[in-house]
């Protein structure tokens, strides 16, 4: 009976050589073909370095008044300028200018990235119900997987630094692009796509021309989560080696610097909130066509 | 050109194993036992139609008769189980894609009943959509949409989005949108059932008098007996996926074929629907001394009143070339308001 009160669990060399092996084979294949996979990422890594730069080295007054022109540009609103504008400047005056620029430019690279990759497969999602159900677990594994986990393999394929980095950040930050874009199109009103049919709209006009355009403000609250997940991701990253608002935050937790993390922290929440209401607003407006 | 739209032995089931299913339909099975038995259900059943060129062919049932499936068969928005469609000698199922996409934007357009205008698009580019898909220059069709939008009564509305409209305007700018691509053919799906009646009865008003200058066919589906009498120049009855009675809408009232129409017909008012010419008595030589003549298309509450002024309660009736051809007797005019006293049986 002791099968009964004990689990009949794997021996404990057989456990040992299970682990050794799945972990061999991966040492041998990021020896392999780590350069290889890393030279794929070089491209990436040059475009996040000069966006960076150029975040860095433009003088601070610009830098807040092209951001400034960006939220009015998007939103139309004076509070959300006035409260950007505020916001800006008790970074700089507490000294967190630089690595708020860093993590902004690694946002806005990561957001971009999940918004090439994450729509096309949303669309593709929308298409069919076999990609559906063959994408929905893996987005499902992707948002529940402990961070550090993915962490691992990453780090043991590129390294340390800003590509795994953003990879990391990737990885967590896209599914809900993928997912709303995909809901979005699906809630598309069936009329009017039959509508759209019967005069002779092909795949691509229905796509671009209705369901697209009817599904961009779902869309779009895929995007506004994509960047809130994105900058939650940014304290994580931030171990592997991401420049940014995450990195004091780190060192804070480790030699107990109450004000310091708070202040970081602060800041991130900031530019969340500012992401935030500057996405929702052009959401809002994509749907003027509703308001009488 | 009295059949410029062929439909021969037209099936349709939905579900799986629709082969199966269609054998037991040829031998005669019902709806209920089909469903029954394979968990397919019957959408059209053995259909034949001939739809002229130019005229307006109702097509009424109730709900889950099958009217929107088969409306939807003549664009292929529905592929048929079997069966034969021919529009103008071109068998439209045996288009491929691509000619598929070219015939629905040249040959037919279609009016929904939601309207299903797009919500994004301001209301030109609304009627724009069937010529922008075409990709047609933007000169073009921006004209061509503005004239449209003229001819509805739509002046000045350019901008707006759908629904900042009211759903009687919503539809005149589903028509537009139909009309604008020059297509030959209209399919109306309930064009006017989400209206309110007066509104309604306005639209039908703004379709007859577009119909009298354009000259298209038009394939108008409606489950609403007094509007099929009042645009339709000939009104098939669908039960149950199948065509109980296709007809002139006279014919339909004064001789209905099973009791499923005479149910359908039992409430109208056939004063106002019967004309002179379906219950005279056709004869040619009548002395013209002081009767009454009256137009063949003169409706019976109409000849009533006139009948009612002479003294023998007699009238005589014309064609449109002002020749005699029959006369009306108060007795047969009041047999022609009279109901059939039928008991009405319960179909089947």
């Amino acid at each position: 009976m002791e099968w009964f009160t004990k689990f009949p669990e794997m021996d404990r060399n057989g456990l040992r050589e299970f682990k050794k092996t799945v972990d061999n084979a991966f040492t041998s294949f990021s020896r392999n073909y780590g350069e290889g996979i890393e030279n794929f990422f070089d491209p990436l890594l040059s475009f996040l370095v000069a966006f960076e730069k150029l975040f860095l080295n433009t003088p601070w007054p610009i830098t807040i008044f092209a951001i400034l022109l960006i939220c009015w540009l998007a939103s139309r609103s004076m509070i959300i300028i006035a409260g950007t504008f505020l916001s800006f400047l008790l970074i700089g005056y507490f000294g967190m200018w630089e690595d708020t620029m860093s993590t902004l430019a690694i946002i806005l690279v990561a957001t971009l990235l999940c918004i090439c990759i994450g729509i096309p497969i949303g669309i593709a999602m929308a298409r069919s119900n076999k990609v559906q159900t063959l994408i929905l677990p893996i987005l499902d594994v992707m948002q529940t997987i402990p961070s550090f986990v993915y962490l691992i393999p990453v780090v043991m394929l590129l390294g340390i630094g800003k590509v795994p980095g953003l990879i990391a950040v990737c990885i967590y930050a896209i599914p809900p692009i993928v997912r709303l874009t995909n809901l979005g199109i699906r809630l598309v009103d069936k009329d009017v796509l039959e509508a759209a049919e019967s005069f002779g709209a092909n795949y691509w006009q229905k796509l671009f021309g209705v369901q697209i355009p009817l599904a961009l403000p779902t869309i779009f609250a895929g995007v506004n989560q994509t960047i809130m997940m994105a900058l939650a991701m940014v304290v994580i990253a931030s171990m592997i080696g991401v420049q940014g608002l995450g990195l004091p935050v780190l060192r804070a937790i480790s030699n107990q610097y109450l004000a310091l993390g708070l202040m970081n922290g602060l800041a991130i929440v900031v530019l969340a909130i500012i992401f935030d209401r500057v996405t929702q607003r052009i959401g809002k407006r994509m749907q003027r066509y509703k308001s009488d | 050109m009295n059949n410029f739209i062929k439909i021969k032995n037209l099936y349709k089931i939905f579900g799986n194993n629709t082969t199966e299913a269609l054998n037991l339909v040829k031998t005669g099975l019902s709806k209920e036992k089909l469903l029954e038995k394979t968990n397919c259900v019957l959408g059209l059943n053995n259909i034949n139609l001939n739809i002229p060129k130019g005229k307006i062919h109702v097509i009424m049932g109730l709900s889950g008769s099958g009217k929107s499936t088969l409306i939807r068969h003549l664009n292929r928005l529905i592929e048929p189980t079997f069966g034969e469609i021919t529009i103008d000698g071109v068998n439209v199922l045996e288009l491929n894609n691509k000619d598929l996409l070219e015939y629905r934007q040249k040959n037919m357009s279609m009016v929904f009943q939601k309207f299903a205008l797009f919500p994004h698009k301001t209301i030109l580019e609304n009627i724009s959509y069937g010529l922008m898909v075409q990709n047609i220059s933007e000169q073009i069709y921006k004209e061509k949409s503005q004239f449209w939008l003229k001819r509805v009564g739509l002046e000045g509305y350019d901008n707006y989005y759908p629904n900042q409209l009211s759903g009687g305007m919503q539809q005149r700018v589903g028509l537009a949108r139909a009309l604008a691509t020059d297509a030959e053919i209209l399919l109306m799906d309930e064009a006017f059932s989400a209206l309110d009646p007066l509104i309604r009865a306005e639209m039908q008003d703004v379709l007859i008098d577009l119909q009298l200058e354009l000259k298209k066919t038009i394939v108008f589906i409606t489950h609403d007996l007094d509007e099929a009498l009042k645009i339709g120049e000939r009104i098939s009855i669908l039960r149950d996926g199948f065509v109980v009675q296709d007809d002139n809408p006279q014919n339909i009232i004064l001789n209905p074929s099973d009791d499923y129409v005479s149910d359908f017909i039992k409430d109208i008012n056939r004063s106002r629907v019967i004309k002179a010419k379906s219950i005279m008595t056709k004869s040619v030589s009548i002395k013209k001394e002081n009767v009454p003549i009256i137009d063949s298309e003169m409706v019976l509450e109409e000849v009533l009143q006139e009948i009612t002024k002479t003294k023998n309660y007699f009238v005589l009736v014309k064609d449109k070339k002002d020749k005699i051809i029959g006369r009306i007797t108060l007795n047969e005019l009041l047999t022609g308001i009279q109901r059939p006293r039928k008991e009405i049986k319960k179909y089947a």
